[in-house]
């Protein structure tokens, strides 16, 4: 099918998709990385001088950086973890036999559904308010102490509120990927002597593990920017107890209006995310028999 | 594995499997029941499941008070716009690269995804910038824009994966029939694509329905979708939950119909074809 | 109409040279049949005579005219593919109808042949089916009744019998040959099966690596074969192909002996060896006999059954008059 004109054709039909993403990335990119290297700021208004790395000096040794660090890598660490081992188990339960398995699937995909400032919001709300949110009913019930999460444990219940809505995108590749699990492999397996735990080690954990790589990288990159459900818990706070590195660029660009300063938190940002890019990338290419 | 498996086994299953699933899914349920109790009843203590009186005045609040047909159609317009402007730009791309590959098509591809790791806090300011500029800012149009950008290597991913399974020897076999390259797209190509096409765009309308980074960020009184009109619940209006309940009841259940739809999309969309 | 001509006709595919250039007749109403191990070329041979590659270099004619750059729906040919291409989405009738509603041919013109090819295919029954809801076979007829309704100048197959089991493949070869007869309109058939291009063919193409190795009628390759290539190739089972001593006494590099043209006795022969292998056919019996100090092992084919055990000792004596020399460069010897 490739004959010189169906090749020009193709190339003419490429064109617009791929101008309109290289100026995408070029375009905010660059100016990302050249405002970085100014002292800019909206508030005032004037000359934007050339300052060398300032601005990366200020934005890594302010204290908040390096707790934006931590709180960013605690974020994506503890929500990968929940929702891989939750992942793993939700799907290996859901391929059981039983009866109404799409109604529970369908019930255990919905959060992902879900708007990030809606579930935010419910969680934050209707179920962790110290005073009239369903856990503190729960807990006077029981006879204990409300707790009042996002004062006390901001970043636990950021966790916690994002594993939600992941824990459903995890399942449903997870289930997806075991259900390609060739059933006369495991018959063979099971004709070779194995047993239940040594089928789940050997046969379905090495069959996963590729969906489980794409699982963590895929998520990572959508958990290093999550925002939303910051923005209306917490905003951060209390202090920067809850600040991950997204939520500062935006507070030191748009709430401080110092955009040298945020530019270069941005450009720090794209670091991290192309460090995972790039091992993401090589899974994918891996599978792309262009 | 076709086997007997002992009804035991299966009920046992079928009670676990029933309860997490609940687990799981009731906050929304939660949410949908408060939506229609009054604002005491939303407090009371202890919290009533479904014996309360039900009642439908917070979504008549919700709408008057706030306008909220305007949020609901920007979040229809940014959405949808969005996604069939990617599809007209992605639809050539993708065709092309699944019927004709050349020697770039898979590094294209790939560039492609790459745009789609940047963390957009990386390219916020410039964007806050420009927008501000040329007066984009807080319009529907703006948001259209960032959207269809945003998601287009989406778009294209998955539309180049549907279209690989297409045969290249049914078009080929058009092609011999005599089908000059307009009727092959519209008689053969098409009707073959369109369920690929469909799911693309039903993904895509969800993704971009419950994009909240730069609806958040670029948007003010106008151009808000249902994302920033949420969001501005955050407080002290929070603290009525029955009116929250309902404007969240109101946002999600759309978009959480046709993501029930599009279950089996969602995988291959996001994995970029890497999990099927 | 369809004379089809191929004068120098080359492909590369961006350093590899597939097809190296290639002078090849085919005459009006024949049908040809391009044989060949999988990645001779063969294929993308048939491919560039449909147009669906452009040549690297040469002219293709069809009926005279220069068709080299001409699109495949321009050039008047009909393929039928070996995954069958049929359309998913349409009932077989609207399959069939494709290519006529391409052409822009009137509605009853359309129905006339549809019903005509429906009934000349068995394909009746079915009309309003999907393709998705036909067995194989019936596919298979459905491809070829949307060539046949064009009346093309030529068909083109590729290896359209591969996917059928053997029972399906045997009638279906029977009836594609049949059809030939009844429309004499130029076939090109590419396959890997040399018993479908004995069976079917008006004249072979024997292609190795993009070469042509042998024209001809399938006799005259079986009786002549012009290489050791063809000679392997052609005739089943295989000929035993026998070196050294024995080859030199006839004056050649190489002895080729077919397995039906060797006697097999258990007395008395020219070559002494001991049965392996027997495989009883009931119409045939093949031996495979060690030790005769020849070849590896022969091959040998008995008429009806013959009573020998493996281990037992077997004499052998091949048929002077249709044994087949070969010389260095493994070409024949007259």
């Amino acid at each position: 099918m490739s004959t010189q004109h169906s090749r020009s054709a193709a190339r003419l039909m490429i064109s617009p998709s791929v101008i309109l993403l290289l100026a995408w990335m070029i375009i905010p990119l660059s100016l990302t990385l050249y405002f970085s290297f100014l002292r800019y700021n909206l508030l005032m208004p004037g000359a934007n001088p050339f300052v060398g790395f300032e601005n990366y000096t200020y934005f890594l040794t302010d204290p908040a950086f390096f707790s934006a660090l931590t709180n960013t890598l605690v974020l994506v660490g503890g929500v990968l973890i929940i929702t891989i081992v939750g992942g793993v188990l939700l799907a290996l339960l859901l391929d059981q036999p039983m009866w109404g398995q799409g109604i529970v699937r369908i019930l255990v995909i919905a959060p992902f559904f879900v708007m990030p400032t809606v579930s935010a919001l419910v969680w934050k709300n209707m179920f962790m308010n110290p005073v009239n949110g369903l856990f503190a009913y729960m807990a006077k019930f029981l006879g204990l102490q409300p707790f009042d999460f996002l004062a006390h444990a901001p970043l636990a219940s950021i966790i916690l509120i994002v594993s939600w809505q992941w824990l459903p995108f995890a399942t449903l590749i997870l289930l997806t990927a075991m259900q390609s699990l060739d059933s006369e492999r495991m018959e063979a397996a099971e004709m070779d002597g194995a047993g239940p735990l040594a089928r789940f080690f050997y046969m379905v954990v090495p069959h996963l593990s590729r969906a489980i790589t794409v699982v963590i990288l895929i998520q990572t990159i959508f958990l290093l920017s999550v925002f939303a459900e910051i923005l209306v818990t917490t905003n951060g706070g209390p202090g920067t107890s809850s600040t991950n590195l997204t939520y500062l660029v935006y507070a030191q660009s748009l709430l401080n209006f110092d955009v040298g300063g945020g530019s270069a938190g941005g450009v720090v940002a794209i670091i991290l995310a192309n460090i995972v890019a790039i091992f993401l990338m090589r899974m994918i290419g891996k599978n792309l028999d262009a | 594995m076709a086997r007997a498996v002992t009804t035991n086994r299966k009920i046992t299953m079928t009670v676990i499997a029933w309860s997490i699933g609940f687990l799981i899914f009731f906050p929304i349920l939660w949410t949908v029941l408060t939506s229609f109790k009054s604002e005491a009843e939303a407090i009371a203590s202890p919290p009533s499941f479904v014996f309360f009186d039900w009642t439908i005045e917070n979504y008549g609040i919700v709408m008057e008070r706030s306008n909220y047909f305007r949020f609901f159609m920007n979040s229809v317009v940014i959405s949808v716009g969005s996604t069939l402007i990617g599809l007209i730009i992605a639809v050539p791309a993708a065709w092309s690269m699944a019927f004709v590959p050349g020697k770039g098509t898979k590094n294209i591809l790939m560039w492609m995804l790459s745009t789609k790791m940047l963390p957009p806090v990386g390219v916020l300011i410039p964007i806050y910038l420009i927008f501000k500029n040329v007066g984009l800012l807080d319009t529907r149009t703006g948001l259209v824009i960032v959207l269809t950008l945003i998601n287009l290597p989406i778009i294209i991913w998955m539309l180049y994966t549907y279209f690989k399974e297409i045969p290249v020897d049914i078009l080929e076999a058009a092609r011999m029939d005599g089908a000059s390259l307009r009727n092959e797209i519209i008689y053969v190509l098409t009707p073959m694509a369109v369920p690929g096409i469909a799911s693309t765009m039903l993904l895509n309308i969800i993704l971009a329905w419950n994009e909240a980074f730069w609806t958040l960020n670029l948007t003010a009184a106008n151009a808000a979708p249902l994302t920033a009109f949420i969001a501005s619940y955050s407080s002290p209006e929070g603290l009525f939950y029955a009116k929250l309940s309902a404007a969240s009841t109101m946002a999600i259940a759309p978009i959480l119909i046709m993501g029930w739809f599009s279950q089996k999309q969602l995988v291959r969309g996001l994995t970029f074809g890497a999990v099927k | 109409m369809g004379r089809i001509t191929l004068d120098k006709v080359a492909k590369r595919f961006g350093e590899v040279e597939v097809i190296p250039p290639l002078d090849l007749t085919i005459e009006e109403g024949e049908f040809v049949v391009f044989v060949g191990p999988s990645g001779c070329g063969k294929s993308t041979l048939l491919r560039l005579i449909a147009g669906l590659e452009d040549v690297s270099g040469g002219q293709i004619r069809i009926d005279g005219k220069d068709a080299t750059e001409t699109p495949p729906a321009k050039r008047g040919l009909a393929m039928v593919f070996q995954s069958y291409a049929l359309y998913p989405h349409m009932s077989v009738r609207k399959n069939i109808a494709f290519p006529l509603k391409m052409a822009g041919m009137p509605e009853d013109e359309q129905k006339r042949r549809i019903d005509n090819a429906a009934k000349v295919l068995n394909l009746t029954d079915y009309i309003d089916r999907r393709p998705g809801q036909l067995s194989g076979g019936q596919r298979q007829r459905v491809a070829i009744g949307r060539a046949i309704v064009r009346e093309p100048a030529a068909f083109l197959f590729d290896e359209p019998l591969s996917n059928l089991d053997a029972a399906l493949r045997v009638g279906m070869r029977l009836e594609i040959t049949e059809l030939h007869a009844r429309l004499k309109t130029t076939m090109i058939y590419v396959t890997h099966d040399q018993v479908e291009a004995m069976t079917m063919a008006d004249k072979i193409v024997v292609l190795r690596a993009g070469h042509i190795e042998q024209v001809g009628s399938p006799l005259e390759l079986y009786r002549t074969p012009r290489n050791l290539f063809v000679a392997g190739f052609i005739g089943s089972p295989k000929m035993n192909l026998i070196e050294g001593s024995e080859a030199s006494k006839h004056g050649c590099k190489t002895i080729g002996i077919r397995p039906e043209h060797i006697s097999v006795s258990a007395t008395e022969g020219m070559w002494k060896g001991r049965v392996g292998v027997s495989e009883h056919l009931g119409s045939d019996t093949f031996f495979y006999v060690h030790d005769t100090g020849l070849a590896d092992d022969m091959t040998v084919r008995v008429p009806g059954e013959v009573e020998l055990k493996a281990g037992d000792d077997v004499y052998l004596t091949p048929d002077m008059e249709k044994m087949h020399r070969f010389d260095d460069s493994g070409l024949r010897l007259s």
